[in-house]
């Protein structure tokens, strides 16, 4: 009875999680944090968080594009300031608790007084994509050109195109003498995909997650109901930002190292082909996705065949022209139609006269 | 006397080159709502083509043009293998594009190589008082004013500019009156790409050609079209002297980083203000 499960992945709307998938999470959560561990080693342990650590930020998008109905090109604007947030103020402060915290809320501000402009402006679809892509691009820039010894916070230079290398280890916040190492950060980013990915489930089947999908689906229908649909889209792009703030601070901690690539263009397009190709509208697509293409690119680039960004390019033509769903959805309707027997009288098929 | 004319070159040239790198993306957009993400990656070609037609010996006046129809053409068979199947399907249409800019990245990294190209123009220096430019600059200025005037002139008194504007007020109507408005958008994606080919081209003997230098501009031509809404010659026209202005002095005063930031800021509280550009009040004109 398969097709319980992928009814959950597949529905885009904020449907209430029924009992098998509270099983399905915890089945998962068993599998991902007691059996992997033992199983693989702490190399294969470090390629895997760093699918987990990007799985925040695949949330983040297909939360903001697949139920909001905004296509952020940008959300490695967030993720970019995240890990540098954390970095600088780490290394300024010697603890990480609070810079933890800090590399999640800093991007929220950030993304509330952003939204604020093009949320409240009524940007529609292609202003709303182009600038916070722009966003993202002078981000870019004016990091990058930080190079100087003059671009100094605290005792941190910005290093420009270099980055920042010597990221701290997150510290346990009531043993400050012991850091994560590798294994660490696995469970870490697993426990916060796993937190995540729940935590935007119930939110979506609440009141206001049934809104914002209403708010997908029709706008102005919402607006005519009451509801003020730019407070719901603030609000969720505010969520997402700081879903991408933490997926930055995780990459920061992962890799003890950050640089201006983070927010750069491949990275955002990478953002979109996670979540185009997983299935926008699902959240366990962009998870899948994520792992897809990260596999793809670290195989291509053992391989040595050419550019990834070139496989990349005909990765996103080929999933907008032919497979828009992308591919959990279109797995997981395969699924249903093989293991549910089609119905004969189907009451939406009128009869021939 | 020398600082004024130092503020009026610095201000002419910035906005010169973003009326070059936005003028065809403008079109493009103004025709079918649609940005270009791979606008970059156009730029970049007409760079390319033009280092490859003067290396095969060709002097500089012959390969910019070549290689903006070159580019014009590349225009073409994009929209006919990609961007024709997206037409209404608006985000869809910006994210084939950013798929056709990272294959193009790719491909010409590969077929060229990541290092930079460049070639040298024989114009030299234009002295003013006491004040020396570089003459490809005043070059540049030009080539902005006539991409300007070829393209005002093109659409108010030619027949054809006469159906493309038609489209692009009302496709329906003109649709009705039974032109191929398929044929139309083609068209325009052609020479809208042309003109960035030739841009791309004009920036050669300033800036060289490298596979990633699309991402340098399309900032800024995002932002300058974005802000400047759907007509246009006027759209790019104002749009371009704000933020060239800025961009000129900032950059002249500071730094062109802070220049850019700043104009993204100015931008941002714009869009605020008039959430589909400054044209987007406007029903008539180009």
């Amino acid at each position: 009875m398969l097709w319980f499960l992928f009814r959950d992945f597949t529905r885009p709307s904020g449907e209430r999680p029924t009992v098998v998938w509270w099983l399905f999470v915890v089945a998962v959560a068993g599998l991902l944090l007691v059996w992997l561990p033992g199983t693989l080693g702490l190399a294969e342990l470090l390629d895997l968080s760093v699918v987990f650590v990007l799985a925040l930020l695949a949330l983040s998008m297909s939360f903001l594009w697949g139920y909001s109905g905004m296509l952020s090109f940008g959300q490695t604007a967030y993720f970019g300031l995240g890990g540098y947030v954390y970095a600088v103020s780490a290394m300024n402060l010697g603890t990480t608790t609070l810079p933890f915290l800090l590399g999640v809320l800093l991007p929220m501000a950030f993304a509330l007084v952003v939204g604020y402009f093009i949320v409240y402006g009524r940007l529609s679809d292609v202003y709303f994509s182009v600038m916070t892509l722009v966003i993202t691009l002078v981000l870019n820039k004016a990091v990058r050109a930080t190079s100087g010894s003059q671009y100094v916070v605290g005792d941190v230079r910005l290093g420009g195109q270099n980055g920042i290398p010597g990221v701290p280890a997150l510290q346990v916040p009531w043993d400050p003498a012991t850091t994560l190492f590798i294994d660490g950060v696995y469970y870490l980013s697993v426990i916060l995909v796993l937190v995540a990915y729940v935590g935007l489930r119930l939110a979506l089947a609440s009141r206001f997650g049934r809104v914002l999908v209403g708010v997908r689906e029709n706008e102005k229908r919402i607006e005519l109901l009451g509801y003020d649909p730019r407070r719901y889209k603030l609000g969720a792009f505010v969520i997402a930002g700081g879903l991408a703030g933490l997926s930055g601070t995780m990459f920061a901690i992962w890799g003890n190292f950050i640089a201006p690539e983070m927010f750069g263009l491949q990275r955002a397009a990478e953002v979109i082909i996670w979540v185009i190709v997983g299935g926008k509208a699902t959240l366990i697509g962009p998870i899948v996705g994520v792992g897809l293409i990260q596999y793809l690119t670290t195989w291509l680039g053992t391989q040595g065949v050419g550019q990834v960004t070139l496989v990349l390019g005909v990765v996103l033509i080929a999933a907008v022209l032919l497979f828009r769903e992308g591919l959990v959805p279109t797995l997981g309707a395969l699924l249903l139609r093989l293991t549910r027997p089609r119905r004969r009288d189907d009451p939406n098929k009128r009869d021939e006269p | 006397m020398d600082t004024v004319f130092t503020y009026l070159y610095q201000v002419g040239f910035a906005v010169s080159i973003l009326v070059l790198i936005s003028l065809g993306l403008a079109l493009i957009f103004g025709m079918m709502k649609v940005i270009n993400l791979a606008q970059g990656e156009f730029l970049m070609l007409g760079a390319y083509f033009c280092v490859l037609t003067s290396n095969m010996g060709a002097p500089l006046w012959i390969a910019i043009p070549v290689a903006g129809i070159l580019v014009g053409l590349f225009g073409v068979v994009v929209e006919r293998t990609v961007i024709q199947w997206l037409y209404g399907r608006v985000l869809d249409t910006l994210l084939a594009t950013w798929g056709v800019s990272l294959l193009m990245i790719g491909i010409v990294t590969t077929v060229a190589g990541p290092q930079s190209h460049s070639i040298s123009s024989s114009v030299g220096r234009v002295v003013v008082g006491g004040f020396v430019m570089p003459g490809w600059s005043m070059v540049i200025i030009a080539a902005a004013v006539l991409m300007l005037l070829a393209t005002y002139l093109i659409l108010r008194f030619t027949n054809l500019g006469l159906i493309v504007r038609g489209t692009m007020q009302n496709p329906q109507m003109a649709r009705a009156l039974g032109t191929n408005t398929n044929m139309i958008y083609m068209l325009t994606f052609g020479f809208g790409s042309a003109l960035t080919g030739l841009a791309g081209a004009l920036l050669v003997p300033l800036f060289g050609a490298s596979p990633t230098m699309g991402g340098l501009y399309i900032g800024k031509a995002f932002i300058a079209v974005i802000s400047g809404g759907p007509l246009p010659l006027i759209g790019t026209m104002s749009a371009s002297g704000l933020y060239g202005s800025i961009d000129g002095v900032m950059s002249y005063l500071f730094s062109p980083v802070l220049g850019e930031i700043i104009v993204l800021l100015v931008a941002i509280v714009m869009l605020r203000l008039l959430p589909s550009g400054v044209t987007g009040g406007m029903r008539k004109g180009i």
